[in-house]
């Protein structure tokens, strides 16, 4: 199992996630300048300040030559998995339905919250049970999750909620506490918390793990 | 021949503004009454080539039509050569630090 953690200029949390992949599998960086994903099995798209967030965050890196082939990846079936700035850029890229607005606090805002699992129908989450908690760091100043109010009622019908804040712990005013959400096959998913950041006791958490180890599973052959 | 334009770019009606809720908390303690329904947006200066495709632009990369809406202002036969000098009113457009975007 193969992952490749995507680095754009301005990436920050690219060096955590390769660690978090190293837990349950082989990583490496893949620069925003390659266009070919040197056949890894599952993509992660990490937080930081790609482009330095200029215009809206996530806006410029969408542009990235890497991001076509993570298109195709994700078109085939591979899993993707965006976090914060991975989450915004994905979201730009229209590849996950809503939008990332600032935070209705105006702050920045850095704490350990706990998020429930909506769904276990994605490629995040698969290893997971419906309305477990996991307890991950949140730190973003644009993590107000959008969506008019149609498109959430489609989304939470087709499942496609896949994480929320556990009740009143929404740090930011995301419509219907929403904190993570997935496209409609599930293999490309995205959510403001840093699972990456909750992969080993020492930092306060493991539960992060929970979602690599979901993608691993959801990336390896079906057993014979 | 190039012309300029000015893209307005707002936070649609009924999406919450933080920064505008906050510009508007602010006056009444600097002394300016009267003030309300406050909201922030931003502004791209630009010059393109007649015929270029703006509202492409804006659809998309200068806006996110999801949460935003943006209007676009062109000022026809304003050649790029030679009027920055002498036209007064572009005189006034600085080239300057992008509005900084926190994310």
């Amino acid at each position: 199992m193969r992952f490749g953690v995507v680095q754009f200029p301005g990436s920050c949390d690219e060096r955590d996630a390769v660690l978090a992949c190293e837990r349950v599998g082989e990583a490496r960086l893949v620069w925003h300048e390659e266009a070919d994903l040197g056949g890894v099995d599952a993509v992660v798209i990490p937080g930081g300040f790609s482009y330095g967030d200029y215009l809206r965050a996530g806006a410029i890196a969408r542009f990235a030559p890497v991001m076509d082939a993570v298109h195709d990846f994700a078109r085939a079936g591979g899993p993707v998995l965006g976090i914060c700035n991975g989450f915004q850029v994905l979201c730009e890229a229209a590849m996950l339905p809503g939008a990332l607005l600032a935070n209705d606090g105006l702050r920045f805002v850095c704490r350990q919250v706990e998020i429930e699992v909506a769904s276990t129908a994605t490629a995040a989450t698969a290893g997971c049970t419906i309305g477990e908690r996991l307890s991950v760091p949140v730190k973003h100043m644009s993590g107000r999750w959008f969506a008019p109010p149609g498109l959430l009622a489609e989304l939470e019908a087709e499942g496609r909620v896949v994480f929320r804040y556990a009740p009143g712990q929404n740090p930011n005013g995301s419509v219907g506490d929403v904190a993570g959400v997935a496209n409609e096959h599930g293999n490309v998913v995205g959510l403001m918390p840093h699972p990456e950041h909750a992969v080993d006791p020492l930092c306060g958490s493991a539960d992060g793990l929970r979602l690599f180890e979901s993608l691993l599973r959801s990336a390896a052959p079906a057993p014979a | 021949m190039a012309m300029k334009a000015r893209v307005l770019i707002r936070p649609k009606q009924g999406i919450l503004d933080p920064q505008g809720k906050a510009v508007e908390r602010a006056l009444p303690a600097l002394g300016f009454a009267g003030v309300s329904h406050v909201r922030v947006g931003r502004m791209v200066e630009l010059e393109a080539e007649d015929g270029a495709d703006l509202e492409g632009l804006c659809e998309k990369l200068l806006a996110n039509p999801l949460v935003e809406d943006y209007e676009i202002e062109t000022v026809p036969g304003t050649s790029s050569e030679g009027a920055s000098a002498t036209d007064p009113s572009s005189a006034r457009i600085r080239p300057g630090v992008p509005g900084s975007e926190a994310g």
